[in-house]
């Protein structure tokens, strides 16, 4: 029942808009343009008869060439055949009409007795028929687009526009009329120069968007590869690691190691400078201390399902020995993690003149060192043995009940020193 | 351009007395944090020892209730809609000198931590902090001293590194006193104060005095390294 208001109340509003008269070439029954049958429309009269009128007009000294070609112009082709098909030879009679009304307008000028030299005349009407051509052929946005670009839109535009096609009607006709009128060379390149400066006043609206919308073209790209750059990392990672932990409620370690190592992830990805060559394994010998010593605790925290908390100050390159500190932290950590689960441990290591401090720390259970078990002696081989070889130092202090302290301690290569 | 030296609207506030001993009944908190369920979260870890008056989702919000209700602390997060934490800070801190500001964010990038204290906050501490930890440090707040987690202090440690090597006789403001770079490393390495205070024979007392004259220098110092190195590691 709704469906016939809708149609019955659509009716009147198209018939309220409709008697506006507007005179169209017609896009049917025509012999040239549909000039003569769009006229002969709109005064309501047979098109023979229009036909006639121009023909007549046309032997009074190419009066009816020139009204004709005026009527195509500017009258709008009719919007009920806009999209009758256009083939070859139409673009053909467009040349050829227009070529008769040039050389109608010119006859016209010339029996006024305000003939124009051939030299200046014939250029002028070849450009004349180029530029029309493009304007007819254009469709009403394509001109709506143009008028937008060249800022011939507003009437500071269409002055300098207008300008700029005098310059270059000018320059062109100096040129062409030749040495005649200006001397030698230089008089060519002064008019080419004003051909140019022509040229760039109605183009240089053009140019300026052109180029304002390469700009912001390429703005659009490079935010919308950021943000598909986050949701794709968003959707890779984050997502993946939510779904692991639903399959892992039973399993809080599993849950801790997931959840610890996706959180660290996403603070690499987000607060982390750019750095050359990424944090990647390959590059651990090469990176800086801070990279490395964070890196060493990302795997501690993932094999062992524990939360490390690791604070650098200041850095400096890796070389030998300190792949050596860093094993022993690693090494230090592990520990930890081992007799000191779900306590907070905490790597910190400082860079100073000279030599590098590291000091790991848990708040596990703690264990007597004059009475160190026998489960425990990795830890003084490992560590403390490790860090002499190389020339460090290492010191376990644990307190039962209060955890353990690990402090590494390694003087930096005076000839790695900068 | 934002970068001013909060001097005039951050008078130094050295830990009183008298606040200390008059403090009766609980702390009162004002929460300000855009997740309602961190809120949630962090009003039942915070124990008896502390009263939540209010809380907020926005700067804006944050602005209205706390003037309002006038706590003893406010627990802000950083990244808020409207602002951030900074821009209460901005608002507040001149107006309201007898309300503190503890800074509570997930993000431990340098920018955002040097900016919320820089702004006048008391303390730092990351939401991985444990109910009874943040209980202490509100507390401690409260009492006018100034919290910092492990990573504040090593980057006030980092900050202010390259400031010791400049051998010009140079306003306090602008150096750690050894004792105080002593104090930062316990703390970096994940001391309580009462650790390092049983570390360098000294009484909680004095290394919160330490603590809060790091605090006022970080505040105040308008030496070009802070910013530079703020700038340095600033997130790309």
């Amino acid at each position: 029942m709704t469906t016939t208001g809708t149609t019955s109340s659509g009716l009147p509003v198209e018939a309220v808009e409709a008697p506006v008269r507007r005179l169209y070439r017609s896009s049917e029954g025509r012999v040239l343009a549909g000039v003569a049958h769009g006229l002969a429309e709109h005064l309501g009269v047979e098109a023979v008869a229009v036909r006639i009128a121009f023909v007549v007009l046309a032997a009074a000294g190419g009066a009816g060439i020139a009204a004709y070609g005026l009527f195509w112009v500017l009258a709008p082709q009719s919007p009920f055949g806009a999209d009758a098909p256009r083939d070859r030879g139409r673009d053909l009679t467009v040349l050829l009409a227009l070529g008769s009304l040039a050389v109608g307008l010119l006859l016209l000028l010339y029996a006024l007795g305000l003939g124009l030299n051939p030299g200046l005349a014939v250029p002028l009407v070849a450009v004349g028929i180029g530029v029309t051509i493009l304007w007819r052929q254009a469709d009403d946005d394509s001109r709506a687009r143009w008028r937008q670009a060249t800022g011939t839109s507003r009437l500071s535009g269409a002055a300098r526009a207008a300008g700029g096609i005098a310059l270059v009607v000018i320059g062109a006709g100096a040129i062409l009329l030749g040495p005649a009128d200006l001397d030698g060379t230089a008089g060519g390149v002064v008019a080419a120069v004003v051909v140019a400066a022509g040229l760039a006043l109605v183009s240089g609206p053009w140019w300026v968007r052109m180029a304002r919308d390469l700009t912001a073209e390429r703005n659009a790209r490079i935010r919308e590869q950021e943000r598909a750059e986050v949701a794709a990392h968003v959707h890779d990672s984050v997502l993946h690691t939510l779904t692991l932990i639903q399959r892992h409620v039973d399993d809080p370690r599993e849950v801790t190691r997931l959840a610890r190592s996706q959180e660290r992830e996403l603070r690499g990805w987000l607060y982390r400078p750019v750095r050359g060559g990424g944090a990647s394994s390959s590059a651990t010998n090469s990176s800086s201390l801070s990279l490395t010593l964070e890196q060493v605790a990302a795997e501690v925290e993932d094999a062992h399902g524990v939360a490390i908390e690791v604070v650098v100050v200041g850095d400096c390159p890796v070389d030998e020995r300190l792949v050596a500190m860093r094993d022993a932290a690693r090494e230090a950590l592990v520990n930890a993690a081992k007799y000191a689960p779900g306590s907070a441990i905490s790597l910190y290591a400082e860079v100073e003149p000279g030599q590098v401090t590291a000091f790991v720390r848990d708040r596990g259970p703690g264990f007597d060192p004059d009475a160190m078990p026998a489960d425990r002696l990795g830890l003084r081989q490992s560590v403390v043995g490790r860090m002499a070889r190389h020339g460090g130092s290492a010191v376990v202090r644990s307190v039962v009940g209060e955890g353990t302290e690990v402090q590494l301690e390694m003087p930096l290569d005076p000839r790695s020193q900068p | 351009m934002t970068d001013q030296p909060p001097t005039p609207t951050t008078p130094p506030r050295p830990p009183t007395q008298g606040t200390r001993a008059t403090r009766v009944g609980p702390v009162r908190v004002v929460l300000v944090d855009d997740h309602r369920m961190f809120r949630t979260g962090v009003r039942a870890e915070l124990g008896a020892a502390v009263e939540v008056v209010g809380e907020a989702e926005d700067a804006e919000q944050a602005v209205a209730v706390i003037t309002a209700t006038r706590p003893d602390v406010v627990l802000l997060d950083v990244h808020l809609p409207g602002g951030g934490g900074r821009a209460v800070l901005a608002a507040l801190v001149g107006t309201l000198p007898d309300v503190l500001f503890l800074a509570l964010s997930v993000s431990d990038a340098p920018e955002d931590v040097i900016a919320v204290i820089r702004g006048g906050a008391r303390g730092y501490v990351t939401k991985s902090i444990t109910g009874p930890e943040l209980t202490t440090a509100v507390r401690r707040v409260a009492d006018g001293d100034a919290v910092f987690s492990p990573r504040l202090a090593g980057f006030v440690l980092d900050a202010f590194a390259a400031t010791t090597e400049v051998a010009t006789v140079d306003e306090d403001l602008d150096r750690l006193s050894q004792r105080e770079r002593e104090v930062l490393r316990l703390i970096a390495r994940g001391y309580t104060y009462k650790e390092v205070g049983k570390a360098l024979f000294i009484s909680v007392k004095t290394v919160e005095t330490h603590v809060s004259a790091v605090l006022r220098k970080l505040q105040l110092s308008n030496r070009h390294e802070l910013t530079r190195w703020a700038n340095a590691r600033r997130l790309v």
